[in-house]
């Protein structure tokens, strides 16, 4: 039988996560580049017109999604990339903590900033 | 048949001469991995100047001042910035299509043409990118 070498428990919740999340971040990733630069440019981009599209609930919702789904798919990969390099104990419990409190720093942060486009109050 | 195949440490970058197709898509998926969570964080911090922005008086958003209008136009005006652009988007496709090559080997599909698969993404990226050069400068000059 061939041998794994993933540092993702085979079967675990994690695994399946990254995966889905995979899924996912391919077609809105996809998306949010052609929309943000192909459809409309960079250097056209004002307050109101990313305002106008966040205020769009759909748009805001999908947003809202690819931040969940961006940071936790990228926070779980560099946490497993450090495990891959021999991250263990201690360490790897402190790492591991640091990356929930940024990942948690980004969520609000993109929650605020979301809002503010919105027109939400909650900023 | 399954076969077992022992890489070694594939994060002992000084062995990369005897690295395979398999090895560079992993060295390649992790390094853009890493630019683009690196990215993600960078580009909240920049939108967040929308929240200071949301407080300003219409008639400065309508006009462009607003701080979010401006720190944009500011950025996209540096050739610098639109070079840095094409680059994320190279890092962007790549992770995209390596990605997806990795889900339909997890599903156990095109796993006896995994290294074809990987040639194939990097062409793929290297084609997209190329063409999204004239886009991504347009306005620059």
């Amino acid at each position: 039988m061939a041998e794994r070498y993933s540092s993702f428990q085979q079967g675990g919740t994690m695994w399946l996560l990254q995966r889905i999340t995979a899924a996912f971040l391919i077609v809105v990733l996809a998306f949010h580049f052609f929309l943000l630069h192909f459809v409309h440019h960079a250097d056209e981009v004002s307050f109101l017109m990313s305002s106008g599209r966040m205020e769009t609930w759909t748009y805001y919702s999908l947003m809202i999604l690819f931040l969940l789904t961006a940071t936790f798919h990228g926070v779980n990969g560099v946490y497993n990339a450090l495990i891959n390099q021999g991250l263990s104990g201690t360490k790897r419990t402190v790492i591991k903590w640091t990356l929930i409190l940024a990942s948690i720093i980004l969520i609000v942060q993109g929650f605020r900033t979301a809002n503010a486009w919105a027109g939400i109050p909650l900023y | 048949m399954s076969q077992s195949y022992n890489r070694g440490l594939i994060e002992d970058f000084g062995r990369w001469r005897e690295f395979s197709a398999g090895m560079w898509a992993w060295i390649f998926h992790k390094f853009t991995g890493w630019v683009l969570v690196g990215y993600l964080f960078t580009h909240i911090a920049v939108l967040s100047t929308a929240i200071p922005a949301a407080g300003q008086e219409a008639a400065v958003l309508q006009a462009g001042d607003d701080i979010y209008t401006q720190t944009i136009v500011t950025l996209e005006e540096l050739l610098l910035v639109r070079i840095l652009e094409v680059g994320l988007l190279a890092v962007a496709v790549f992770h995209i299509l390596n990605g997806t090559r990795l889900l339909l080997i997890d599903l156990g599909i095109g796993l006896e043409s995994q290294d074809k698969s990987f040639y194939a993404s990097l062409i793929l990226t290297g084609a997209i990118t190329v063409a999204s050069v004239p886009t991504f400068i347009a306005g620059a000059f």
